[in-house]
């Protein structure tokens, strides 16, 4: 695989290239209504069912998020001390390199040259795949959406389904090319139907479940009283790969924590209706460490840092650890719906993504970065959606300031020299008789410095005749 | 009660007809608006895009000229949301705790139009006559930042001579979003062209919304379009009589 | 770093490769020093570890049921959202929502979950059981834990108890205790016909975290199921039916 998102251009060049795809942009609009839809029935009857609604639901969930990261130190001791208490190995990693040579090195110790893996975020947010294909290790990605993008080559563009930006027709057209390479070819009457591609994937998969003996998982919880990981998924390719190898990795950012297993209530609540529209999603793993005669023998957990300790020393901004990676926020997002994943430049799209990236990779080194929270019209349609409450706009603004902030000192841009003058004309606006002045400037300010971008296709309205405090002075406010 | 009007620097520069609905509809409900001349901006644009330190003196302008109005009010939701939940964020980066202690005092002050007509003066039969067909664009910074909910339709229910059409998937961003527009210009138009299409569908001969930002930038796609519908904010729909 | 698919062994902190886990103890270190120094910086609620959350929404955009004057202010102690009215039905609603996944849902009398059973298995069909299974299913193959995947790919059907089921989702929850037999044994075979006693239907999901927290205290592994193996990846229309059992039969014992 050598699909990367290096050397992706900032958002609004990202953004122009797809939006020019007609295809990708039906695409996606057919994808998110359809998901908003199955989401808005679901919270409207939580909202009848459950005392306090919706809301108390969101609450308790921001809540036994908050619980743990509060105490985060204390709970990832916690959470050690039971993993070990129940047979698993518990690893720390700072950042990719060390979480990757971890897993590595466990695979190559176990004998084993390929490892089957059930959809994750934070093995693609560290780059394992890549890091274990250069040590001759094979990944196998299971989910059938994250196999497609494997198989095709492809870069993930939704965190719940990555494939998003492709339909069946291509998805037919990637198995046939691609899935003989790798192993169990598709059959050549492949139909474009779902459920044809879908028993493809079922046939191509087996052998590899069959045989692997080292399976790689991320969590969605990681529960500290207790010592359970918990995964959510739909397809039982996550199952497969919790049960049938003998070894268990699984790489966990250490925001996954929560402290008590009531904690979970909420949040498993919250997570299926807010991500795939349903009450409760298929199937969901828990696992305590090792259960003698029952599923792996030897359980690993990584826990993973890679930047979330910077994005928790930031006050405005931590509360976005406590992401649940349901996507909700992304398929109610105006920008998302209409560039889809890949223009963000990262295994994070859309709003929660416009401030993960900035959060755990910091501001004002980067201009891809630097550029992607600012890719928002601030609508606050992600907060409204957002499971956990976070005010994903109220970080944009702040993410927005720091970039400002880190570009302090140098050249000024124009945007920066723009602002300082019309801060200067607006803070002194009321030293001036009427603030004429100010008008003059606003307008200025509108025709030079937004008015190319803004008319390649819009009109800008006539001026008119006289300012409104023109006409309050002329009129007496209109009495005369 | 002492009223002041917000007129907004988009409004005071572009459109004065809608500053100057607002003062008639007021007056006509027994208000007598004043308008503090030292007024200029809210500074949202500063804010929006991050320039904190820039709209220090932008929020020392506003304050001293909002000061000691029982009322502050406004035709624009999205610089009542910037007064009300982003002020007190420019006053803490300025240091200053009388900075801080005077934006406290104004920002809870300041109404949006729909907010003061419903809430404070508890009329939404405002008198107004508009004999047109009308579609309605609820602004995010209405639904979402200040919560005004459906006071903005129960006014408009009550116009003489109005029809109002649904517009469908109304509670869906414009693509506006301030220096959005301009940054990110390709992504803005094509949000917004599926709005202007919405707009179009419902064969309304006027859209009407609280915020003339929204406004601009769908009705420049309607007018470049040649769709002949006409943008009118709420406050000049309401101002209107027979 | 992350966003970058192929770059991590090129990160500074490379030197990971020759020496395998040691450096894990100083990431220990240095990770519990990093959360410390976060949570004790800048300028949050004088004398307390700053609130993550704070007592109310920050300012920005306030959710609309949660209108400008603030909102509900966070719960400082977690306490389950209840429901607004007791389910008078637990069964019907079960039974609905199981039905709602396109699982089969029957009903059968305790005395006759045998005739159940095999009326839901197809004539011929290999079965495995759990060691202690208490209902009779003639001519299964008792698991004694030493079929390996491979083994159980060739078995058509599994026929297996659960510890608790939710009505409100629709969810069968499996500890892997008597008569549910190991993981492995409800998840290869194609077909899962599972009994649930009437009296292990609860009415949400709190209710059945209360009811499974000894299985976990005692570390066993839980597996939640709602429905057939489903899959929503192709231009989000729903197949059922990929890795796990496609067919899931549900019979509520009473």
């Amino acid at each position: 695989m050598s699909a990367t998102f290096v050397g992706m251009p900032p958002f609004p060049a990202a953004a122009r290239e797809k939006l020019a795809d007609a295809q990708l942009r039906r695409n996606l609009a057919h994808a998110t209504s359809t998901i908003r839809a199955r989401r808005a029935a679901l919270v409207a009857e939580v909202e009848a069912s459950v005392d306090g609604g919706w809301e108390a639901l969101r609450v308790a969930g921001a809540e036994a998020k908050d619980t743990a990261l509060r105490s985060l130190d204390r709970q990832l001791l916690r959470l050690e001390e039971t993993l070990t208490a129940n047979g698993a190995t518990v690893h720390w990693a700072r950042d990719a390199a060390q979480a990757n040579a971890i897993v590595a090195a466990l695979v190559r110790a176990h004998g084993a040259d390929e490892v089957i893996k059930v959809k994750s975020m934070v093995t693609q947010e560290i780059g394992l795949n890549e890091a274990l294909a250069a040590e001759g290790i094979a990944a196998w990605e299971t989910d059938l959406a994250e196999l497609i993008v494997q198989l095709g080559d492809d870069l993930p563009s939704h965190i719940l389904v990555p494939a998003i930006h492709r339909n069946r027709a291509e998805i037919r057209e990637i198995f046939l090319r691609a899935m003989g390479e790798v192993g169990r070819g598709a059959p050549a009457d492949l139909t474009d139907a779902p459920a044809v591609l879908a028993a493809a994937a079922r046939e191509h998969l087996r052998e590899k479940f069959l045989r692997a003996r080292v399976g790689v998982s991320g969590a969605n919880f990681a529960v500290a009283e207790t010592g359970t990981l918990v995964v959510v998924e739909s397809e039982g390719n996550g199952r497969m790969c919790l049960t049938l190898p003998e070894v268990l990795i699984s790489v966990v950012g250490i925001e996954k924590v929560v402290a008590t297993w009531d904690d979970l209530d909420p949040l498993l609540r919250l997570l299926p209706r807010s991500s795939t529209g349903e009450r409760m999603n298929p199937y969901t793993s828990m696992w305590s460490g090792v259960t003698p005669g029952d599923g792996p023998r030897e359980v690993h957990v990584v826990l993973l840092d890679n930047g979330r300790t910077r994005a928790l020393a930031d006050e405005v901004g931590r509360q976005a650890l406590r992401c649940i990676r349901c996507s909700a926020c992304l398929n109610v997002c105006p920008v998302y719906e209409r560039t889809g994943g890949h223009a963000y430049g990262s295994v994070y799209p859309g709003p929660i993504g416009a401030i993960l990236n900035p959060l755990l990779r910091g501001v004002g080194h980067s201009d891809q970065i630097d550029a992607l929270p600012y890719a928002s019209t601030l609508c606050g349609a992600c907060f409204e959606a957002c499971p956990v409450r976070i005010d994903i706009p109220r970080i944009l603004v702040d993410q927005r300031a720091k970039i400002v902030d880190a570009h302090r000192g140098g050249l000024p841009t124009p945007e920066a020299v723009a602002m300082r003058t019309a801060a200067t004309g607006l803070g002194s606006a009321r030293r001036l008789a009427g603030g004429e002045r100010f008008t003059r400037l606003g307008l200025w300010f509108a025709r030079r410095v937004g008015a190319p971008a803004w008319t390649s296709a819009r009109d800008l309205p006539p001026a008119p005749a006289e300012s409104f405090r023109r006409w309050w002075k002329r009129t007496d406010g209109g009495r005369r | 009660m002492r009223v002041a009007l917000m007129v907004t620097c988009i409004n005071d520069a572009l459109f004065p007809r809608t500053g100057q609905a607002v003062v008639a509809l007021l007056r006509r409900l027994g208000v007598d608006v004043e308008f503090p001349a030292a007024q200029t901006c809210c500074a949202q644009p500063m804010i929006n895009t991050g320039y904190l330190d820039e709209a220090v003196p932008v929020l020392r302008a506003f304050v001293e000229a909002f000061a000691g109005y029982d009322a502050v009010v406004t035709p624009s939701a999205s610089c009542a949301g910037c007064a009300r939940h982003q002020h007190a964020i420019v006053a803490r980066r300025a240091g200053d705790p009388a900075l801080r202690a005077a934006a406290d005092a104004v920002s809870p002050r300041v109404y949006e139009l729909s907010e003061f007509l419903v809430d404070r003066l508890g009329v939404t039969d405002v008198g107004a006559y508009y004999p047109h067909t009308v579609t309605y664009h609820p602004t995010c910074h209405s639904l979402r930042m200040l919560g005004v909910g459906d006071r903005p339709r129960r006014l408009l229910e009550q116009v003489r001579g109005l029809t109002l059409l649904e517009l469908p998937g109304a509670a869906e961003c414009c693509g506006f979003g301030g220096t959005f527009a301009v940054k990110n210009a390709d992504t803005s138009i094509a949000i917004g062209t599926d709005k202007a299409r919405q707009v179009r569908n419902t064969g309304a001969e006027v859209l009407v919304a609280g915020d003339n930002s929204c406004l601009t930038h769908i009705g420049g796609l309607l007018s470049r379009q040649r769709a002949g519908v006409r943008t009118v904010h709420l406050a000049e729909v309401l101002a209107a009589t027979a | 770093m992350f966003g970058r698919r192929r770059t991590a062994q090129t990160d500074e902190h490379g030197q990971t490769e020759a020496d395998g886990l040691e450096p894990a103890v100083n990431a220990r270190e240095q990770i519990l020093a990093d959360i410390r120094t976060a949570l004790s910086g800048g300028s949050g609620p004088a004398g307390s570890a700053p609130a993550v959350s704070g007592p109310a929404p920050a300012p920005g955009t306030a959710a609309p049921s949660s209108p400008a004057s603030g909102g509900p202010a966070f719960s400082s102690a977690s306490r389950p959202v209840a429901r607004r009215h007791t389910v008078d039905d637990l069964i019907a609603l079960f039974a609905e929502r199981v039905a709602d996944y396109r699982a089969t849902v029957t009903h059968s009398p305790t005395a006759s979950l045998s005739d159940a059973v095999a009326a839901a298995l197809p004539a011929g069909a290999s079965v495995i059981v759990a060691a202690d299974l208490t209902v009779a299913v003639p001519g299964a193959l008792v698991d004694d834990g030493t079929s390996g995947a491979a083994d159980l790919d060739r078995i058509d059907a599994v026929v297996t108890g659960a510890r608790v089921a939710i009505a409100e989702t629709g969810t069968l929850v499996l500890d892997h205790g008597p008569g549910q037999g190991r993981r492995a044994i409800t998840l290869v075979p194609d077909r899962h016909i599972c009994i649930v006693r009437a009296d292990q239907i609860v009415a949400d999901v709190p209710d059945a975290l209360a009811q499974l927290a000894p299985s976990v205290r005692a570390g066993r592994p839980l597996t939640w199921i709602s429905g057939p193996s489903a899959t929503s990846d192709i231009e989000l229309s729903r197949v059922e039916g990929v890795h796990g059992p496609r067919t899931l039969i549900v019979i509520i014992a009473t």
